[in-house]
């Protein structure tokens, strides 16, 4: 698969809490979810972003709360993945669930500025920044995995087969 | 090489004949958790992959726990999807109204998750369970709806950090302040995918009351379960309650451990973790002049009954300072009841407390006592990230319950110590 899009860049430790506030937990539906994805960490987020954008992150991304309402919340929002030097585990294995696709870069993080566009290919496991010559390696999705994301997430693709 | 609780829990629970740290396994589930939050996603998906029955109405539990009493008409709607569906499948632990707890306080209590069991909750602080030497872990809506299916689930074995603890506790230290104290030092992701598990001598006369509030805080150091190896005071504990055969495991002489920390629990005074990170602790005498508008002694970390009666003897006679809004919040029915029948619950009326019914709210920022703009708070609970008990500019600090209590009376964050 391909993903293209502007970056939007956070610090370490992006917790739940500021992927989605617990005080909109009680839906769980992905629209309105993803109306207030990122608020208390960029307020404006959900109004800036386009369609394909990736978000990336530094160290332990996702961490906190179990809710599998934040990888709804940043897909419905319409970002394409998420980038970050590592991941906290239960938003690691709740992303793949929910079909959002990550991928973790230890060097991406210091060598791109916020707004850079960057194009993300998981099956040969490159990363190509827009307009200059750097491009950096990733672990490629294995195949099933792609077929995962593909069929928007592990229920989904459960059902497939 | 022998293996670790952690590794004999996980291996008890498949057909396996041996396993080994970064191995993928499939295991067996004896509990699968979820609450008024996450069960709603889980039923959903369950439905989606045509789940007719779960797997066993005896090792689920649905808890409606977080947003309750209903905060709103959302909450409300989201608690009522779950009843029908716990009536619908006659699941045996099902709480909600007069019975509901908070569900890592509820269900060590009534004996539902025993040591040596696996247990999974979509729930991050399912961890919990760790201190009665449970295998328990956290994990998302939709792995619990599988585990809902089918009773087993897939996990990475992971590896084992060992934290060899000894030395005596100085006064008004707890086992939150050691976990306190180790988040501080290794950092919220210094035990990322890994067991933390607790030993040492400091360990072995340490009640249950604060294993649980140390193996509950183990997933701010991103770790995957924390672990005790249960003995005496876990007999004593879990005799009276499980009505269920139960197993004691632990770890051989020989075990393989990434990592070996040494502490000495003597040098350690009651930890503060300041904003906006679990890891950012300083010592009570390091806190400084830190104003407080809120003081929350409860939730699934600190709202068991000693912590009350910590909380209890320091505001005996005392009471809150002006504009701080002191909430006590037993953290199950049978602990409100207990602390009615031995009278604390009357000195923390006199002291000016709130008294909030079992309940996750305020902890996570959902409801009964939400922070504004600008305000603090000290509270005995996990999480202090930005916007974590009310507006994104608002301030949570984490402590032990005597030092919440301390800080309710003189309206900034201070030891009992300072009472005269």
């Amino acid at each position: 698969m391909i993903y293209q899009g502007r970056v939007w860049k956070f610090g370490d430790n992006i917790d739940t809490d500021a992927i989605i506030p617990a005080r909109y937990l009680n839906t769980s539906d992905p629209g309105e979810l993803a109306a207030h994805c990122m608020e208390d960490a960029d307020p404006g987020f959900v109004g800036k972003i386009k369609a394909g954008d990736i978000i990336l992150g530094g160290e332990n991304f996702g961490c906190g709360s179990s809710r599998e309402h934040a990888p709804i919340a940043i897909k419905a929002a319409g970002i394409s993945c998420v980038i970050a030097k590592s991941f906290a585990r239960i938003f690691y294995r709740n992303a793949f669930n929910m079909g959002l696709p990550i991928f973790e870069s230890a060097e991406l993080f210091a060598a791109i500025k916020d707004s850079e566009e960057l194009t993300i290919d998981s099956t040969s496991g490159t990363i190509t920044v827009a307009g200059g010559n750097k491009t950096f390696r990733i672990n490629p999705i294995p195949p099933f995995m792609e077929q995962l994301i593909a069929d928007g997430g592990l229920m989904k693709h459960i059902m497939h087969k | 090489m022998g293996y670790t609780i952690t590794e004999k829990i996980l291996l008890a629970h498949t057909d396996l004949q041996n396993i080994q740290a970064g191995q993928l396994i499939n295991a067996r589930v004896d509990i699968a958790l979820g609450n008024d939050i996450t069960a709603p996603i889980a039923i959903k998906e369950f439905r989606k992959a045509g789940g007719k029955k779960v797997f066993d109405k005896e090792k689920v539990a649905l808890v409606l726990d977080h947003f309750t009493p209903n905060k709103d008409i959302n909450s409300a709607m989201q608690c009522k999807f779950v009843r029908e569906f716990a009536l619908e499948q006659n699941v045996t632990h099902f709480y909600e109204g007069g019975n509901v707890g908070v569900e890592h306080a509820l269900l060590p209590e009534a004996g539902i998750v025993l040591p040596g069991d696996l247990v999974i909750g979509a729930d991050s602080h399912t961890c919990t369970y760790g201190g009665l030497g449970a295998f328990a872990t956290g994990v998302g809506s939709t792995d619990f709806a599988a585990a809902m299916l089918i009773g087993e689930l897939w996990f990475k074995v992971p590896e084992s950090m060992k934290f060899i603890i000894s030395g005596s506790l100085q006064k008004w230290v707890s086992g939150k302040d050691l976990i306190l104290h180790i988040i501080g030092r290794i950092g919220v992701d210094g035990a990322l995918y890994k067991a933390m598990e607790f030993t040492g001598e400091t360990i072995g006369i340490l009640p249950m009351a604060d294993r649980l509030s140390m193996a509950n805080m183990a997933i701010e150091a991103g770790a995957k379960n924390g672990i005790f190896p249960p003995d005496e005071i876990t007999r004593e504990y879990v005799e009276k309650r499980a009505k269920r055969k139960y197993t004691f495991y632990s770890s051989d002489g020989d075990a393989e451990y990434c990592d070996v920390i040494e502490i000495d629990a003597g040098k350690i005074e009651p930890q503060v973790a300041f904003p906006h990170l679990p890891s950012n602790v300083k010592g009570i005498s390091a806190a400084g002049n830190v104003k407080i508008d809120q003081s929350l002694i409860g939730s699934c970390t600190n709202g068991r009954i000693e912590d009350l009666r910590i909380a209890a003897r320091i505001l005996k006679g005392r009471k809150a300072a002006a504009y701080v809004r002191l909430i006590v919040v037993p953290a199950t029915p049978a602990i409100y009841r207990q602390a009615l029948q031995e009278g604390l619950l009357e000195t923390f009326l006199d002291a000016g407390a709130i008294i909030s019914p079992p309940s996750c709210g305020a902890c996570l920022g959902g409801h009964m006592g939400i922070l504004a703009e600008g305000e603090r708070a000290i509270a005995t609970t996990n999480r202090n990230f930005v916007g974590r008990m009310g507006h994104p500019k608002s301030e949570v600090y984490l402590a032990n319950p005597a030092i919440c209590a301390a800080s309710a009376v003189l309206g900034r964050i201070a030891s009992p110590a300072e009472l005269a």
